[in-house]
């Protein structure tokens, strides 16, 4: 369990990163908080020639609220942070919520919400928290900025819309607005591992009154999934015990869950509609990850 | 090119400089390079916790760290915190309970709680037996004495916030 052999090198600009990105002579990973990259490393899955430590630069931290209403996050908040922090708590709760599910304590304190997103785990809570809270993603690359939608991010197997020489510089969210509100659920083997399947739930409330919520599930894909249809029968709260179960059996056109070491098909299905109630009984039960 | 790099940190208080292998993760510096053996590697892949210690005062998972990345950091083993007296009670209390086995889990579960006691310190209140076991559903014990273990835990916080609630006026 000893990564090979590599080169490192720390950066403390962007500009730096990218000429590093550059010069190198055959792979180069970037190196933030370490939690999934160390054990690829570990495991020989990730044999790089270069880490190029990403873990200081200035310009990838930060939390704030922008002009236009969304809450800017650092792509080095580490998962601690992001919980602790008011204006989270605030405008996006559902990132709050979401946070102590994700693995325990000792990586929370060094993973990272751009670490998380860029790794692109197909069992990560904060990717579908993303996708289901509609945000974009801010990724830096030696050309400049852009700006990639969430729901269009996550593109495969550990895989985005980012190019090899890419990183991401920060992830926006909508600031919620009063009456938002959504919830996370998901279901481990033991607390903190990857999920067997999950599933984050984001509904507006706009002035017409409720939405439609976003429907997002995390361990029964390749990445994120929405299930639109699902969430079209499921419609704006209140959820009626009926509109439930309408909405558990369109799971079946939603969802193509992949076989993998917890169960088949079959079984990351059934959990997806435990999931679904769960989901529906805790906003109904409790306030969940309501908008102040 | 090589693949060392240079570092410079304190750890257990103390200053230390070394050239490390890029690829050296944290407990393998403190265990073959600092000769410091209380943290244990067991997965090396961040499952088991065995291998807890403290970086810049918070617990991470020492496989999961590059030494090369801890330049100008601080960092505390299971060491620092039994001399420092820090954790005196919370060991007393887990060689009481028999909350410590075979003992390789021990260093990891030990940083663990003294972390969840601070938090809940800090925020005057007693962790819950289930919060304590959520804490530490990161930490394995292959001998299984979790049971001892939260019961270890349970004391301490229940001692540490009855000896506080005295000393107030």
């Amino acid at each position: 369990m000893k990564a090979g052999s590599f080169r490192y090198e720390r950066a403390y600009t962007l500009a730096e990163v990218f000429r590093l990105r550059r010069e190198v002579d055959g792979d180069a990973q970037f190196l933030a908080g370490g939690q999934s990259l160390l054990a690829s490393l570990a495991f020989r899955l990730s044999e790089p020639n270069l880490i190029i430590d990403i873990s200081r630069i200035p310009e990838l931290k930060g939390i704030s609220v922008l002009p236009d209403a969304y809450l800017r996050v650092g792509a080095l908040t580490t998962h601690r942070e992001l919980a602790a922090h008011p204006d989270v708590r605030r405008h996006a709760p559902l990132l709050a919520e979401a946070v102590p599910l994700i693995a325990h304590a000792a990586i929370r304190n060094r993973g990272t919400i751009g670490g998380s997103l860029a790794f692109a785990d197909a069992a990560a809570e904060l990717p579908a928290c993303c996708v289901a809270l509609g945000a974009r993603i801010i990724a830096a690359g030696p050309g400049g900025e852009r700006t990639i939608p969430a729901a269009s991010f996550f593109t495969g197997l550990f895989a985005t819309a980012m190019a090899e020489d890419e990183l991401i510089r920060a992830v926006e969210f909508p600031c919620a607005a009063p009456g938002d509100r959504g919830t996370i659920v998901e279901l481990t083997r033991r607390s903190g591992d990857y999920a067997m399947a999950g599933l984050a739930v984001w509904a507006q409330h706009a002035a017409s009154g409720a939405q439609t919520p976003r429907l997002v599930y995390f361990g029964v894909g390749t990445g994120p999934v929405a299930a639109a249809e699902a969430a079209r029968a499921l419609g704006p709260a209140p959820w009626t015990a009926q509109k439930v179960k309408a909405a558990q059996a369109l799971l079946d056109r939603d969802l193509d869950p992949p076989a993998d070491q917890h169960g088949g098909p079959e079984m990351k299905r059934h959990l997806a509609r435990v999931l679904l109630a769960r989901a529906v009984g805790k906003l109904g039960a409790e306030p969940g990850a309501r908008a102040a | 090119m090589s693949t060392e790099v240079g570092i410079s940190l304190t750890v257990n208080g103390e200053r230390v400089s070394r050239r490390v292998e890029a690829r050296r993760h944290l407990i393998d510096f403190l265990r073959l390079d600092l000769g410091l053996m209380g943290s244990h590697a067991g997965c090396e892949h961040g499952v088991c916790g065995a291998c807890t210690v403290r970086v810049n005062g918070l617990i991470v998972r020492g496989c999961l760290v590059l030494a090369a990345s801890l330049d100008g950091d601080t960092v505390e083993t299971i060491e620092g915190a039994s001399d420092s007296g820090e954790i005196r009670d919370l060991q007393d209390a887990f060689v009481a309970r028999n909350a410590c086995q075979c003992g390789y889990c021990t260093p990891g579960m030990l940083l663990t709680a003294a972390e969840l006691l601070r938090e809940n310190a800090e925020a005057g209140s007693v962790p819950s037996r289930d919060a304590i076991r959520e804490h530490l559903s990161g930490n394995y014990c292959r001998c299984t004495g979790y049971h001892a273990i939260v019961d270890a835990v349970e004391a301490v916080a229940k001692a540490r916030t009855a000896s506080s609630g005295a000393g107030k006026p």
